[in-house]
């Protein structure tokens, strides 16, 4: 018997994940390293696969489980000849890494397939009662995802398991591929962002919103997991966060000090970000930090009608500048 | 006296409610989607279904904590000698942990070997250590991540615990492991338990029975050394690391520290806040050197230093407590269970040294 998980893709989901594999041996001679996904410690968990050898493209698999934004590896990788299985939302991640020049053209093959959405592992844990300790058989369709724990089976419709960011989702084809497999589903980028959730929130007063980020980040450790996560924070071992000269942040166990670091990982995120969400999905303790990025994005949007990571050649709008911005009134002295 | 006792799960918030008029009593519940041991508050929900997200090393290891007050002054007599004032802040007070779990706990007996060496005693740690108690629940059935029985250690394993509370139905069985413990065990609550021993038993044997054989570690601190130099091996483990700190922070048995010194004008305190090795700025060097410049060498010092380093110098116990949590919680899934036993079953290139 073989993984319980690959038995069910069936149709259009095999189709082109065979597809898929085809173009990575085809690619592989030419490369050092191609970062897809495997299965991992369990059926309900998927882990980011580096493949070197030919035989190391069977256990790739992609699935609602492909989770990983693996565009995160990168800048890590410059200067060796790297390929990288993208999601639509990753390859924005790949566009922006490109517009900053912080990875080669040349040495980067993307595999794009398309993507219908990958799963929010917490909204999983709360269906199943809040424990996915003991998983013994999942498997998938593009419904439902069929779970098997503790004995007992559950059937959970897949829309409802999606994150957030799938069920918005404007670009589920990789936005830039040199292979594709598999048949377009069709970028909307012309549709607008969905900031409901942020603009419901700044609804709320100061005092309600202030203390609502006060009670979340009283459980943050400090890990910084959110910003190793972040395929756009690229200063790596160099962060602000762990300087101690200049000593932007204190050492205590400071809610506000830990909330400073969020303000300082957004701003220099605002119009870098394309929310893939991996700092949020990162965070070992589950604080929805994607709200910052995704409220600086919307000021971008608004400000400069611009969004990141679709178009290899344009300039973000905070690495450039303009004599006169359009949307911007100097201060009248 | 009875050593035994027996706890009715309808009175285990009242009991808990009288453990805390006398100490600061900690128990697990949620704060958003994450369970994370909190000071006990007896309006909320506890939640000891199972393992917490967060172990509770804060208890005793604070994330955060004071050491030392100071102050600066000049001198009168002579204005460019600087004078500094300098006041200890040790931990004072009882504690009381509810809901640890077995791998919790038995994480700090790997802090004592360190921390209560009688060369050097941590005194912030001793005095934590000592006014803490911990209350620890048996496992009734190990999670896919969980490895205890790896690490010569199983699902109702009391090592470091004062009491060990095994469910059965309707309750809890509690026994002591330590005078602490002991004294812990005395509300006019609590009835005698021995009549539930063998239910007991039965418990831990069914949990244990759960776990398959577990590998034959006794080669890994060997074999970790032998592959010590094979950075092809370690790139590969390491290769999807992201060098966060989330394996260490959420590790039981993981225990360095910083030390910072936050000073405004005259007055600072020193502070010691928990580090971790897959910082780059854990072996930052004041010259600018980094002998551990890459994650391959950082998560290679996690491994070794937990499978092969602290056991060649504490009598061969392993500083990992098998909790699983490094795992379960990594964001990209590293498994360090695969990476110790890669490095045992790693046969050296022929030809090569």
């Amino acid at each position: 018997m073989g993984n319980p998980r690959s038995e069910s893709n069936k149709g259009d989901q095999v189709k082109f994940q065979e597809e898929l594999k085809d173009n990575i041996r085809k690619a592989l001679p030419e490369l050092d390293v191609v970062i897809g996904w495997c299965g991992s410690f369990d059926p309900l968990h998927a882990t980011p696969h580096f493949m070197r050898r030919e035989e190391d493209i069977d256990k790739l698999e992609i699935s609602p489980l492909s989770v990983h934004n693996l565009a995160t590896y990168l800048p890590g990788l410059r200067g060796k000849k790297v390929g990288i299985v993208v999601k639509g939302c990753d390859s924005r991640s790949v566009v922006e890494l490109l517009q900053e020049n912080l990875i080669n053209r040349e040495d980067i093959t993307i595999f794009g397939f398309p993507c219908t959405g990958v799963v929010d592992q917490s909204k999983i844990k709360k269906a199943l009662g809040g424990h996915t300790g003991n998983i013994e058989f999942c498997d998938m369709s593009e419904s439902v995802i069929v779970i098997k724990s503790e004995d007992k089976a559950y059937t959970l419709p897949m829309a409802e398991m999606l994150a957030d960011k799938c069920s918005s989702c404007r670009y589920p084809d990789a936005v830039i591929s040199d292979y594709f497999a598999g048949e377009k589903i069709g970028n909307k980028g012309e549709e607008d962002a969905d900031y409901a959730a942020v603009e419901t929130f700044e609804n709320l007063s100061v005092p309600e919103r202030f203390g609502y980020w006060l009670k979340e980040f009283d459980r943050c450790i400090r890990c910084y997991a959110c910003r190793n996560a972040c395929p756009l924070c690229v200063c790596r071992d160099h962060c602000a966060a762990e300087s101690r000269d200049p000593h932007w942040l204190s050492q205590e166990n400071n809610v506000r000090d830990k909330l400073m670091f969020q303000v300082i990982h957004a701003y220099h995120l605002a119009g870098r970000c394309t929310e893939c969400g991996e700092c949020q999905r990162a965070c070992p303790v589950d604080i929805p930090v994607l709200m910052f990025k995704q409220k600086m994005n919307k000021e971008i949007r608004d400000t400069f009608q611009y969004e990141a990571g679709v178009d290899p050649e344009a300039t973000p709008p905070l690495l450039s500048f303009k004599m006169k911005e359009e949307n911007i009134t100097e201060k009248v002295w | 006296m009875d050593p035994v006792k027996y706890l009715k799960s309808a009175d285990l918030m009242s009991w808990l409610e009288e453990l805390a008029r006398e100490n600061k009593v900690f128990a697990p519940r949620y704060e958003g989607d994450a369970v994370i041991f909190a000071p006990f508050d007896p309006k909320q929900e506890i939640s000891i279904k199972h393992a917490a997200t967060m172990p509770p090393k804060k208890t005793v290891f604070p994330q955060s904590e004071k050491l030392v007050d100071f102050t600066y002054s000049k001198d009168p007599e002579n204005l460019s000698r600087i004078l500094i004032e300098a006041k200890e802040i040790l931990p004072k007070g009882t504690t009381v942990v509810f809901g640890s779990r077995p791998c919790d706990v038995r994480g700090f007996t790997m802090f004592d070997r360190v921390y209560l060496a009688e060369k050097t005693t941590d005194v912030y740690y001793k005095a934590r250590r000592e006014n803490t108690s911990f209350i620890t629940l048996a496992c009734e059935k190990p999670e896919t991540t969980c490895f205890c029985h790896w690490v010569d250690s199983s699902p109702s394993d009391a090592s470091g615990s004062d009491v060990l509370a095994t469910p059965i139905e309707d309750g809890y069985v509690l026994e002591p492991f330590s005078e602490k413990g002991q004294k812990l065990l005395t509300s006019s609550l609590l009835e005698n338990g021995e009549r539930w021993i063998l239910e007991v038993k039965d418990v831990h044997e069914n949990a244990a029975g759960f776990l398959a054989n577990a590998p034959d570690l006794s080669q890994a601190p060997q074999k970790l050394l032998d592959v010590f130099d094979n950075m092809e091996f370690w790139e590969n483990a390491a290769a999807k690391c992201l060098s966060c700190g989330a394996c260490t922070y959420l590790c039981p048995s993981c225990y360095c520290f910083n030390i910072t010194d936050e000073t405004t004008g005259m007055k600072g305190t020193r502070f010691r806040s928990w580090d971790n090795c897959m910082s780059a700025q854990f072996t930052m060097e004041a010259s600018g050197h980094n002998p551990r410049p890459t994650k391959a060498h950082r998560l290679k010092n996690r491994v070794g230093h937990k499978f092969s380093y602290y056991p060649a110098i504490h009598d061969g116990v392993i500083s990992c407590c098998g909790c699983g949590r490094c795992i379960k919680s990594c964001p990209v899934g590293i498994d360090i269970r695969e990476i110790v036993q890669e490095a045992i079953n790693h046969e050296p290139a022929i030809g090569k040294e």
